[in-house]
């Protein structure tokens, strides 16, 4: 079989048959000023020499900064054994295999992932992954609104302690389909959203509330209270959590008296290396009555006729290769390399790994935060407690002390004043389990000097002759 | 060839409908449907209290073969739901006309009921799909 279907000559006849001159002329419906026309900066064709160049050049760009930048996705440590078996001829594939039952131990293997993230976030099920946490989090406010039948409204309260880019693009890929998302303000002296100022939406239609735990500046929620509040307005609970802080913070599922309804969040941390942003995948759980709204693939275990084990994709009516216009979601593949990556990354590590590298990020972050505001230029910009990562409030222009850190080969966190410009000087840091103490003591050292030249009264370098 | 009683009327769309005697009808989906459909694995319900216009999908059954919308044949209020089709999805193939109903609505205009095929005119419409 040729790999390429369609040869010249099958299109010319395709053409003929149906009576159309080229191939151009089948977009004809699409009026002209919708139509992009020529993409000026893609290139033409390139051969493997060019592209590797350019993409070595590329990756390049980034150097090897010293991380202290969290934001969504983590320097975590990857056992060489993680993409050593993940690039094995037989699980060396991006997609789900369109002859999905002929691969039975890719099958096996997201079954796996999917009984881990199920147990991982106390849920029900899972389905195979998506394409990253922001548009986990799109799919699960399609999922709530098509879920929460009591509720009219479509109508999400979304805090602003949700990660900005979640946010953002939650709201380009559900502007569009009459859904509101309504921003809840954070606490400025916890950092948190405070299920007190809530009050004022009580007997309100609210069709799900999102939490994310912790949220974007590292500080945990009161999930408790904010999944019952949720729950007894009639809303739904969309969780957004870091599957590393699973491994010691509630499951989603155990929040308040009845679990979140649906889990979903970025999977990087689970053995996807920063890759200067991407490809990473999202995962997505929820509760048993949901699961007819989940969108993309489930993996399902049964017995074949002779009583023997085999997994199979299942619940395939939400599809769209069956449901149409009506399915869940146009989503309906997975990100199946990475996914085989974490699968592979949680086997290794196990619950108790997972707890101890949660465990080791917590401490570091924390010494982190001792070494920083010691001088006393630097404090903590909130008063809650924080899992792995914190805001940092500096008292000098942030700009002026980044920009010496960057000369310094350091990634000294994430500069929060274009998304949170209320907040002034505030740097979010974050110090994995690979940071040592002697990188914790280098940031410092850098720092206390950066400072130090810059508050020096009158002349900021000494003279060197008196 | 499939079951069409003659004291229910018909919706293109499938559904059958009983007039029952306090003014409310009952709706569930005709043999041909359930037998076209294949083994029945979910039914979703509509919400007891929800108000509907005809031809507004207000429910869904699921087979092993696909999802389908059941459309509201006539406008008014969903009164009750048919609960025991949530754990025996299969009623519906075993007795569609009987104990596989699906959902009772008040319409809002009583008339509308006769607006629909009677059951000659739906085994005429179902001859006329099959060709």
């Amino acid at each position: 079989m040729p790999f390429i279907p369609h040869t010249e000559n099958d299109i010319r006849d395709m053409l003929a048959t149906i009576k159309v001159g080229k191939i151009e002329d089948l977009f004809d419906e699409i009026p002209a000023s919708l139509r992009i026309g020529k993409l000026d900066g893609v290139p033409e064709g390139q051969t493997e020499q060019e592209i590797s160049r350019l993409m070595m050049d590329r990756s390049e760009q980034d150097g090897r900064p010293l991380c202290f930048m969290g934001a969504g996705a983590y320097d975590h440590h990857i056992p060489a054994a993680v993409w050593q078996i993940t690039t094995r001829g037989e699980f060396y594939s991006a997609y789900t295999p369109y002859q999905a039952e002929a691969s039975q131990g890719t099958l096996q293997l997201l079954y796996e992932f999917q009984t881990m993230m199920a147990s991982l976030t106390g849920m029900d099920v899972s389905n195979a992954s998506l394409y990253d946490g922001a548009s986990g989090l799109a799919e699960a406010v399609l999922m709530a609104v098509r879920g929460n039948r009591k509720s009219k409204s479509q109508r999400i309260l979304v805090p602003t302690t949700v990660h900005p880019a979640y946010r953002k693009t939650t709201r380009t890929i559900v502007k569009n389909q009459g859904i509101e998302l309504v921003d809840v303000p954070y606490c400025s002296d916890g950092g948190n959203t405070v299920p007190d100022s809530l009050r004022h939406l009580e007997g309100e239609d609210i069709t799900a509330l999102v939490i994310q735990q912790p949220n974007f500046f590292g500080v945990l929620e009161e999930v408790d209270a904010l999944t019952d509040w949720a729950h007894a307005q009639g809303a739904l609970v969309i969780a957004v959590a870091n599957p590393t802080s699973l491994a010691l913070l509630k499951p989603p599922g155990k929040w308040g008296s009845k679990g979140a309804d649906i889990a979903c969040g970025e999977g990087q941390p689970l053995g996807v290396p920063l890759s200067s942003g991407g490809p990473y995948f999202g995962y997505l759980c929820c509760k048993q009555p949901l699961v007819r709204q989940m969108p993309g693939r489930i993996v399902g275990r049964t017995v074949d006729r002779d009583g023997r084990d085999g997994y199979t994709l299942t619940l395939q009516a939400r599809e769209q290769h069956i449901r149409r216009s009506k399915a869940t979601s146009n989503i309906c593949t997975n990100q199946g390399l990475l996914v085989t990556a974490a699968t592979i990354y949680m086997t290794l590590l196990g619950a108790e790994g997972l707890a101890r590298v949660a465990r080791a990020c917590h401490a570091n972050t924390g010494r982190l935060v001792e070494r920083l505001t010691a001088g006393g230029y630097v404090e903590p910009m909130f008063n809650r407690p924080c899992f792995h990562e914190t805001v940092l409030r500096l008292s000098l222009p942030l700009k002026d002390v980044l920009r010496p850190l960057y000369a310094h080969n350091l990634l000294p966190g994430y500069d929060l004043s274009q998304d949170y410009p209320e907040l002034g000087n505030a740097l979010l840091v974050c110090a994995t389990e690979m940071r040592t103490a002697d990188d914790i003591e280098l940031y410092g050292s850098h720092l206390d000097r950066i400072i130090k030249t810059q508050t020096v009264a009158g002349c900021p370098v000494e003279p060197k002759m008196a | 060839m499939s079951n069409i009683p003659v004291d229910l009327k018909y919706a293109k769309s499938h559904e059958w409908v009983r007039a029952n005697d306090d003014g409310t009808v009952t709706v569930g989906i005709s043999d041909s449907a359930q037998d076209q459909l294949g083994d029945m694995v979910f039914v979703e319900l509509p919400e007891v209290g929800a108000s509907v216009t005809a031809e507004e999908a207000c429910a869904v059954v699921e087979s092993v073969k696909a999802a389908s919308d059941v459309y509201a044949p006539v406008s008014g209020e969903i009164v009750e739901v048919n609960e025991n089709l949530g754990e025996g999805p299969e009623i519906v193939n075993q007795d569609p006309y009987g104990e596989g109903w699906i959902f009772r609505m008040q319409p809002s205009d009583a008339d509308a009921v006769g607006g629909l095929m009677d059951a000659e005119a739906y085994g005429a419409f179902l001859d006329s799909e099959s060709h």
